[in-house]
């Protein structure tokens, strides 16, 4: 067995190298992907906030407003670092052949598949971080206890880049990519408590809603955002890493299997 | 770190026993191959013979089944990091970075290795003038042309002073000036000691600029020799080509001529030692011919056969 090709994902801190190369071809487009990564949730925000926000009144004991101000910061990390894990990545892999330069150097696909996901997380970081920014400016924040959702925000960005990670090494296509957003993405986005609260719903629902990751990350960071600890901080935070850290050890074996052979 | 054998050292590549299966039918089926450093070594085959699934062995794109690689003295793939970062690779299609433009596409290669802008000091800049594209820094690489896009991709390889470069089909594609211009890139990093394992499928090519070439079919190594060599061991030094045709109306059996006949497409071709005596005959006929020295394109045939690879 060739020991650079074990089972388990070994990277390295070489992995940075890729990770700045993404971030200066981000830089250069920084303007259109800041725009659809925070312009969309903000509308969703504001239209959702102040024209539903007036039929359902308070929730949980907070406007509804403040209530799905929280829910968006969680599913905009989903899907920004979904779509860069998918789309983006897919584009590197399979259209630009960038993986396969980076192949020829000291970089190994360990190297590059880790990248890839922390990318991922650091994309979907920087959209949540942007509806923050709106979500404070709009005085939807409590206290400082919401920059406690940040990092919360990244683990949950890395564990989306890396299941999307898993959907591209099987893709042929982008077209295959519609598959994952409407099986798994949007049932999660509509179930997971962002447009309204889990326990509005049957029993078997919500448990299906804490099988995935989503519903978890809203659990933590909808208190950390409106001026509260959140509970059970460890079986949430645990259930998003194992979900993440099996994808990126899936995502790597199977982009391997795929380019290596 | 396991010692390496002396015998290693001083060879770029050693390849033994090689072998690499694809749904159980050998794609590389036994091949031993040494190439000495600073060689400028040339790997030809029909599409294929394995000449690509052996490079990306070397490479580490593709596992080993059977058999030993070392590559600068090292072994493949345990040494892999290692490895590549003594090694430059020129690969088959463009892997250009196109949201980035020809010096930052530099600078983000060069960060791969590890190398900052400090470290390259004026490594850019000696790299852009040898491609010839010290006008083109800040161009994006969609406003290059084809024969700008491969030197660029050279002068990328190049920019961790690789003791060995590894170029799949460097020049397909391109028009004559700028295959020239690659080709005196090429022999000048050959004077300076780099070694050079190259594969193309324009054998004029390889005459020219190889020191020595395998030729591979069906996954083995059928003559590996420099292409004076093999052209003398191989084929009769002249070649007289004719129309077919034209050629069958006056010529009932090729085997009556005092030669070695080969039909292409529509074209004879009439390889002999003493051509004096067939073009007489040829004269006789009234056929037109033309005669030229053989080359490394008629022991490719004569090896390879001339059935259609695709």
């Amino acid at each position: 067995m060739n020991p650079n090709h074990a089972f388990w994902p070994r990277p390295t801190l070489r992995f940075v190298a890729v990770w700045r190369r993404n971030l200066r071809v981000w830089r250069k487009l920084m303007m259109p992907s800041l725009l659809g990564n925070f312009g969309e949730p903000v509308l969703y925000l504001l239209a959702f906030g102040y024209g539903f926000g007036r039929l359902v009144g308070d929730l949980d004991g907070m406007s509804y407003m403040v209530f799905i101000a929280s829910g968006i910061i969680c599913s905009s990390a989903m899907f920004t670092a979904s779509f860069e894990g998918m789309y983006s990545a897919y584009t590197r892999m399979a259209e630009q052949n960038t993986w396969l330069a980076m192949l020829a150097t000291p970089l190994t696909l360990d190297d590059i598949v880790f990248a890839e996901a922390i990318w991922a997380a650091t994309k979907g970081l920087i959209s949540a971080g942007a509806i923050l920014i709106v979500a404070s400016l709009l005085g939807l924040v409590s206290d400082l206890r919401a920059l406690l959702a940040l990092p919360v925000v990244f683990l949950a960005a890395f564990t989306f880049g890396s299941l999307a990670l898993v959907i591209t090494a099987f893709s042929r296509s982008y077209d295959f990519f519609l598959y994952y957003f409407t099986l798994a993405v949007t049932p999660m986005l509509l179930l997971s408590g962002v447009f309204f609260p889990l326990n509005e719903l049957p029993e078997w629902v919500q448990a299906m809603a804490l099988a995935l990751p989503l519903a978890h990350v809203v659990e933590v960071v909808r208190p950390l955002m409106t001026g509260a600890w959140p509970t059970q901080v460890g079986w949430h935070l645990g259930v998003v890493a194992v979900y993440g850290i099996l994808a990126l050890i899936a995502a790597t074996f199977l982009i391997r299997r795929r380019l290596i052979q | 770190m396991i010692p390496e054998p002396a015998e290693n050292v001083l060879k770029a590549i050693a390849i033994r026993g090689l072998r690499k299966f694809y749904d159980h039918h050998a794609v590389v089926d036994g091949i031993d191959l040494t190439i000495p450093a600073g060689e400028f070594f040339g790997l030809l085959g029909p599409n294929g013979a394995g000449k690509t699934t052996t490079l990306r062995m070397l490479l580490g794109l593709t596992p080993i089944d059977a058999g030993t690689v070392h590559v600068l003295g090292r072994p493949m793939p345990e040494c892999e990091r290692e490895i590549s970062s003594r090694l430059g690779v020129v690969p088959q299609f463009d892997t250009l970075d196109p949201d980035f433009t020809v010096e930052e596409n530099l600078l983000t290669y060069a960060s791969y290795f590890g190398l900052s802008r400090a470290a390259l000091g004026n490594r850019i800049d000696e790299l852009l003038e040898q491609a010839n594209l010290e006008n083109r820094r800040g161009s994006r690489i969609s406003a290059l042309s084809g024969g700008m896009k491969r030197r660029l991709t050279l002068a990328r390889a190049l920019i961790n002073e690789p003791e060995l470069v590894i170029l799949d089909e460097p020049t397909t594609g391109l028009d004559p000036q700028a295959r020239h211009h690659l080709w005196r890139q090429l022999r000048a990093l050959r004077k300076r000691g780099v070694t050079l394992v190259l594969t193309t499928h324009y054998m004029e090519e390889a005459e020219e600029l190889c020191d020595r070439v395998a030729i591979i079919d069906a996954g083995r190594i059928i003559a590996c020799a420099s292409p004076a060599e093999l052209i003398a061991a191989h084929v009769e030094p002249w070649v007289i080509s004719l129309n077919a045709a034209s050629a069958r109306r006056f010529i009932a059996d090729p085997a009556t001529l005092p030669a070695r006949m080969l039909e292409i497409a529509d074209t004879w071709l009439i390889y002999t030692h003493e051509p004096g005596a067939v073009r007489a005959e040829l004269d006789t006929a009234g056929l037109p011919h033309a005669t030229r020295a053989s080359n490394l394109e008629d022991v490719f045939l004569k090896l390879t056969g001339h059935d259609l690879r695709d």
